[in-house]
């Protein structure tokens, strides 16, 4: 692995932050920026780990077994008893509807 | 001594014989928040007073009116001879990541500052059917991204009650803050990377990591979905052993809550520990350091008085007829810092996509044309540094294009970590540990700002608690002594999947046989005179 595969230059900080939703100043965009690249160098610790082609990843540490695990719930209409409290949360809300501004149209490539 | 100075235990048997009454325990730790706490955290900037300087600062929101209800509720049912539940009586304040009905449930966020619960959090229902008295909500970093409390949207963030001038941990650190100086016997906390751990070591409480699974996140604002868990804070091992009790088990609203029998707790407390394997491992006597100048990475031999505060412990073990194991291989401890910054910001990045001021939560005041630049705005002026940092950081390395070099490869070593615990806790193997002893952290109480903006220096205050969250396996941090400054320095325990009640055990024996020790006699700054 190259060094130069563990920097977010500039334009790939910008697009992440794009995906990310987020909208940054200049000041939070640059420690921002400076504190990936720091975690990144920690994280190139792992990369001198030899790793045995049958080591699994684990999604969790305790394994589940039939016992332990619950069992998946009947697939059956539930009444919500708080869902006018839900809505209640919603920043914006209209009869019965969340409202959002314009939702652009885009042209899938 | 006041009442709230009393441990839960005592409180319990104390109004059961009608000695005390829940008015009474609730007015006692009405009053010592009023002497400690000062100002609750608040979004609107104002600078800190020396006052505030003085001040433990624990909580977010006071529930003054509610606890006072339950308490006569309690009342009530003492004097009608009804069963008053587990906790009847006992306050209990809970870290606002939890949601709790009717009350701000903030996250220490600007984006859910004006969030209400529609619903409670299994374990503070728990709690609150066992008849416990909330309170409020305690202090964190914000969305628990952090390892001193400072994080948090809610400012002063809460200090440490041993020396107000240095952090309490992180991030339950308003939670360990508020039992130290006994604003509240218990505390509900999280345990993500030491959440729980690290700040009951700073602050010279008992803190408890159950097994992933053995309490139900249903009704926590999530974290690391596969690393979370919620756990007690308390003054003494049996406290926390009451706690777990009534917050443990099975829930049908939490698919990986596991469905395993809950011990009884208290009664495993008092049996004899003779004959329990307690290990001890080179590889937790190591601390790495990020070098400030040159990015690299050392290891160094762990801080002499952390040292010897395990080796006074293991010797008060054995003094109790227990095997002290040495030299116990857990190779794969020095990367549990490196897998988490990939796991955690992964599964954080997931987690936080659902806050885009539309459903709750803040959304932004500008004017804005069209959707995605409500969303950008809301979530730019919502959330902090931190969590900011882990949405763009778990992107980053789950991204199609390095996920096999970074996730996936960070999830198998996270299985090399787990096969430590599993080599070491074999019951068939060479060193068929009941538990593992280690220090909790790798120094004490650092001072407020000391660390803070530097994010990979905060991540690796947790290096000597993230293998237990990898790993899933239960820990608890208890308090083993004081350093030369005076601060708390916590000893962990850790132990096989589900084994809680050895942990609580080996923690209480340790806190009988060292009762008479100078160092217990000592009290926190915010309490001497008191």
């Amino acid at each position: 692995m190259s060094e130069k595969e563990h920097i977010i230059t500039p334009e790939m900080f910008d697009h992440l932050v794009k995906l990310a939703a987020l909208e940054l100043d200049e000041e939070q965009a640059a420690y921002l920026r400076r504190e990936l690249n720091l975690q990144l160098s920690a994280i190139r610790e792992l990369a001198a780990i030899e790793l045995d082609a049958d080591i699994p990843a684990a999604l969790h540490g305790v394994p589940y077994d039939a016992g332990s695990r619950p069992p998946l719930r009947q697939d059956a209409w539930q009444a919500c008893e708080e869902a006018e409290a839900i809505m209640r949360q919603a920043p914006q809300f209209e009869s019965g509807y969340l409202v959002v501004p314009d939702i652009p149209h885009i042209t899938l490539e | 001594m006041s009442i709230c100075d009393l441990s839960a235990i005592e409180i319990r048997k104390l109004l059961l014989r009608k000695e005390l009454s829940a008015q009474e325990v609730l007015e006692s730790c009405l009053e010592r928040i009023q002497v400690v706490d000062g100002r609750p955290g608040a979004l609107e900037p104002a600078a800190i007073t020396p006052e505030d300087e003085r001040c433990v600062h624990a909580f977010i929101t006071l529930t003054t009116k509610m606890a006072r209800a339950q308490a006569a509720a309690v009342d009530r049912k003492i004097a009608s001879g009804e069963e008053p539940g587990l906790l009847a009586g006992i306050p209990f304040t809970v870290k606002d990541i939890f949601c709790v009905k009717d009350t701000p449930s903030t996250a220490a966020s600007r984006i859910l500052a004006n969030f209400t619960a529609p619903y409670s959090a299994t374990p503070v229902e728990r709690m609150l059917a066992a008849g416990g008295l909330m309170l409020g909500k305690v202090n964190l970093d914000e969305f628990t991204y952090g390892s001193s409390s400072e994080s948090s949207a809610f400012q002063p963030s809460p200090r440490n009650p041993w020396q107000t001038a240095r952090v309490p941990g992180g991030s339950s650190g308003g939670s360990a803050a508020s039992v130290a100086a006994g604003e509240a016997c218990l505390s509900l906390g999280t345990d993500t990377a030491g959440s729980i751990r690290q700040p009951a070591a700073f602050c010279g409480v008992v803190g408890l990591k159950p097994t992933y699974g053995r309490v139900s996140r249903y009704g926590l604002i999530a974290f690391g979905s596969s690393l979370d868990c919620p756990g007690p804070l308390a003054r003494s091992a049996a406290d926390a052993a009451l706690m777990l009790q009534a917050i443990a088990g099975a829930d049908a609203r939490d698919a990986t809550a596991a469905r395993r029998e809950v011990p009884d707790y208290l009664a495993e407390l008092e049996k004899n520990i003779r004959g329990k394997r307690i290990g001890l491992s080179p590889d937790y006597f190591q601390i790495t350091y990020p070098q400030a100048d040159t990015g690299e990475y050392q290891q160094q031999p762990l801080p002499q008085e952390m040292r010897a505060a395990v080796l006074h412990a293991a010797q008060v073990f054995r003094s109790l007829g227990a095997e002290i194991i040495e030299d116990v291989p857990m190779p794969n401890t020095r990367y549990g810092i490196p897998a988490y910054f990939v796991i955690s910001r992964v599964e954080a990045a997931s987690n936080l996509h659902r806050f885009d001021g539309v459903k709750y939560g803040y959304r932004t005041t500008q004017t804005v044309n069209e959707l995605q630049q409500l969303y950008r705005k809301s979530r730019g002026e919502g959330f902090g540094v931190q969590p900011k940092l882990r949405i763009l950081m778990g992107m980053y390395v789950s991204a199609a294009q390095y996920s096999e070099q970074y996730y996936r490869r960070a999830l198998r070593v996270r299985t090399l970590i787990r096969r430590d615990f599993e080599a070491a806790f074999d019951p068939a193997g060479r060193y068929r540990l009941d538990a593992l002893l280690t220090p909790t952290t790798p120094t004490t109480a650092f001072p407020i700002q000391d660390v803070y903006g530097d994010s990979v220096l905060m991540q690796y205050a947790d290096q000597l608690t993230v293998p237990a969250n990898h790993a899933g396996v239960p820990g608890i941090s208890f308090p083993g002594g004081l350093d030369g400054e005076g601060l708390p320095i916590g000893l962990q325990l850790l132990a096989p999947d589900f084994c809680e009640a050895t942990l609580l055990q080996l923690a209480h024996a340790f806190e009988q046989a060292t009762i008479d020790e100078e160092w217990r006699q000592r009290k926190p700054q915010v309490l001497e005179g008191r």
